[in-house]
């Protein structure tokens, strides 16, 4: 009878042992899916930052890399933290991305899936959001904070404030900034396999790619050389575009540039154009209305050539430069030069 | 074509932005809301010059919202659209606001369902998109043009430093971004017009939101302009290098 209640006993504190310890490991072993977008033989930028953002948000990381990329670039997914690679060769469009996600997501179990919150990232997290009944958050700026809810934080009215957002869905997707975590290398390996789960057939057509001028994509770029009404006219933007050359930037403008003709619609950066968040943002002529603020005060250093001193742009500017921008511009591209020249 | 335009009430560009109850909720005293500019600028006037264009067709507006949005939906209604529909709820998040949409699109014959590419508000991005996948249409995200021919709709996306030209048999969901249609300012007659168009108000369904925000904060306060003398731009270079780091 005693025996008979101790083995009971013994039986009942093993069973709450096992669960704590399935407790346990399930938070070590959260199984988080990182959406990485590859294109031409490479794995984009934001995709190896999805990777590090899974591992630091704490769990076990599968990266699902979709489009062509050398079998070099799919392993190395391990030294950023992938413990599992899913590479799926085909070139599929958002619709057909959303089936391969929902799959990979049902296959590793996966209570994370990460996202980068770029153009690819708009088109298909909402969508598996609602397919799958996980909450998202769009724009995350950083992982969420250790135990308790699952809380993150996103940039709100354009930038004006943040916001503290949780999740209360059992699974969870996450569109993080891109440049929100970093890239960084923390050694290890990843199997890799290669994925093809059925997808539904895309009823949308592709007719044709045309290339938009101007060399580096503006919401890639990591630096940005834009102008506004200061400039006075269109003929005048040739020393713009010499310095972004020189540099190594893209070119933007303002709205009422834009508006005017001036430059081409998809320059135009702000609340109602394009929003960026490039390492440097080198504005001329621009008076810095709180509508162009909205889309390029998430820069990491922003620069202000204004001959107003009065320009409310001087107030988020980091280095301002209180002159003509006719003579300062060119100036600006010697230096510049001078700069390049002497890094070689 | 009918065509559904998804509008969303948001505080004016200009406005200050502050919050009450210890930083949980967006102080509304003193704030001008406005129609969310892309709704607005792009989806509803491409909306509208298509149907122009075709010479036939309806535009109906949607947005969920309590009964003091009908200011903002009689500035929609102003700009020209036929006439306009409340969902009588509190927006709750994304999902919350995609449900009640598509919920009451079901019932309707819509070709087309616009939104804006995101509003200026929660900066989501996410209505769209989760409607389309709560119809089972196809959704096309941003796009730059619209055009319609019979029954397909032929779409310009700027992706990455290309534009991509897509085509897709009607229905589905577009979120409309810059370069579609410009801004148009609503006249004397549409605004007099505007007070008569009926406002249809629908019960919300019962959905469950699926994320909340839980506290606000201001971002940190930049540490202030550096001036730099206009003759010296190695100045300039220097820092940007030594300093900031950039180059």
């Amino acid at each position: 009878m005693i025996l008979k209640t101790w083995t009971s006993l013994f039986a009942c504190f093993m069973m709450k042992l096992k669960l704590f310890n399935s407790r346990i490991k399930n938070y070590n072993d959260m199984s988080v899916l990182v959406f990485v977008e590859a294109s031409n033989g490479k794995i984009k930028k934001a995709g190896l930052e999805g990777v590090v953002y899974g591992k630091l948000a704490g769990g076990s990381v599968t990266a699902v890399v979709c489009g062509e990329a050398d079998a070099a670039e799919v392993s190395s997914l391990g030294e950023y933290g992938a413990s599992q690679v899913f590479h799926v060769k085909k070139n599929y469009d958002a619709g057909a991305l959303v089936d391969v996600m929902a799959a990979a997501a049902d296959k590793v179990g996966a209570s994370l899936i990460v996202f980068p919150f770029d153009s690819t990232g708009k088109a298909v997290a909402p969508r598996l959001s609602a397919r799958m009944k996980a909450g998202l958050v769009s724009g995350a700026l950083g992982v969420p904070s250790a135990g308790g809810a699952f809380k993150v934080k996103k940039n709100v009215f354009s930038g004006k404030a943040i916001a503290e957002v949780e999740i209360k869905t059992d699974k969870k997707i996450v569109a993080f900034s891109p440049n929100s975590v970093g890239i960084q290398k923390t050694g290890g390996t990843a199997t890799v396999e290669e994925f093809s789960p059925a997808v539904k057939e895309s009823r949308i057509k592709f007719v044709e790619t045309k290339k938009l001028e101007g060399d580096i994509p503006l919401t890639e770029a990591e630096l940005v050389v834009s102008a506004g009404r200061g400039l006075k006219g269109p003929e005048n933007w040739g020393m713009i575009e010499e310095l972004a050359k020189v540099i190594g930037a893209a070119t933007a403008c303002s709205r009422p540039v834009a508006d005017a003709h001036w430059r081409p619609h998809h320059e135009h950066v702000g609340q109602t154009g394009v929003a960026i968040r490039p390492n440097l943002y080198i504005a001329i002529g621009i008076s810095g209305a709180i509508q162009h603020l909205a889309g390029v005060n998430q820069s990491k250093v922003i620069v202000v050539v204004n001959n107003d001193p009065e320009a409310p742009f001087f107030k988020a500017a980091d280095y301002g430069v209180v002159g003509d921008a006719f003579q300062v511009v060119p100036r600006m591209i010697e230096s510049f030069k001078k700069f390049k020249a002497s890094q070689h | 074509m009918n065509i559904l335009v998804c509008i969303s009430k948001v505080p004016d560009t200009t406005s200050k932005i502050a919050f009450t109850d210890n930083n949980t909720k967006f102080d509304t005293a003193n704030v001008q809301f406005i129609v969310n500019p892309s709704d607005e600028w792009y989806a509803l006037v491409r909306a509208l010059e298509l149907k122009e264009t075709l010479g036939s067709g309806n535009v109906t507006i949607v947005t969920v919202g309590p009964a003091e949005d009908d200011a903002i939906i009689r500035k929609a209604l102003a700009i020209g659209a036929d006439d306009a529909v409340r969902i009588n709820a509190n927006p709750q998040d994304s999902f919350y606001v995609a449900a009640q949409i598509a919920e009451y699109a079901k019932t309707k014959n819509f070709d087309l369902i616009l939104t804006g590419k995101e509003t200026i508000d929660y900066n989501n991005a996410e209505v769209g998109g989760m409607i389309a996948e709560l119809m089972g249409w196809e959704y096309i995200t941003p796009a730059n043009k619209l055009d319609v021919n019979g029954s397909i709709a032929r779409i310009e996306s700027e992706v990455g430093g290309e534009t991509r030209v897509l085509e897709c048999e009607m229905p589905l969901v577009i979120s409309a971004a810059k370069g579609m249609a410009e801004q148009r300012i609503p006249n004397m007659r549409g605004i007099m017009a505007a007070r008569t168009k009926p406002i249809q108000v629908v019960e919300p369904v019962a959905i469950s939101a699926q994320v909340a925000i839980t506290q606000f904060e201001m971002p940190p306060a930049k540490a202030g302009v550096k001036l730099i003398d206009p003759e010296n731009m190695d100045e300039l270079v220097r820092l940007l290098h030594d300093e900031a780091k950039v180059i």
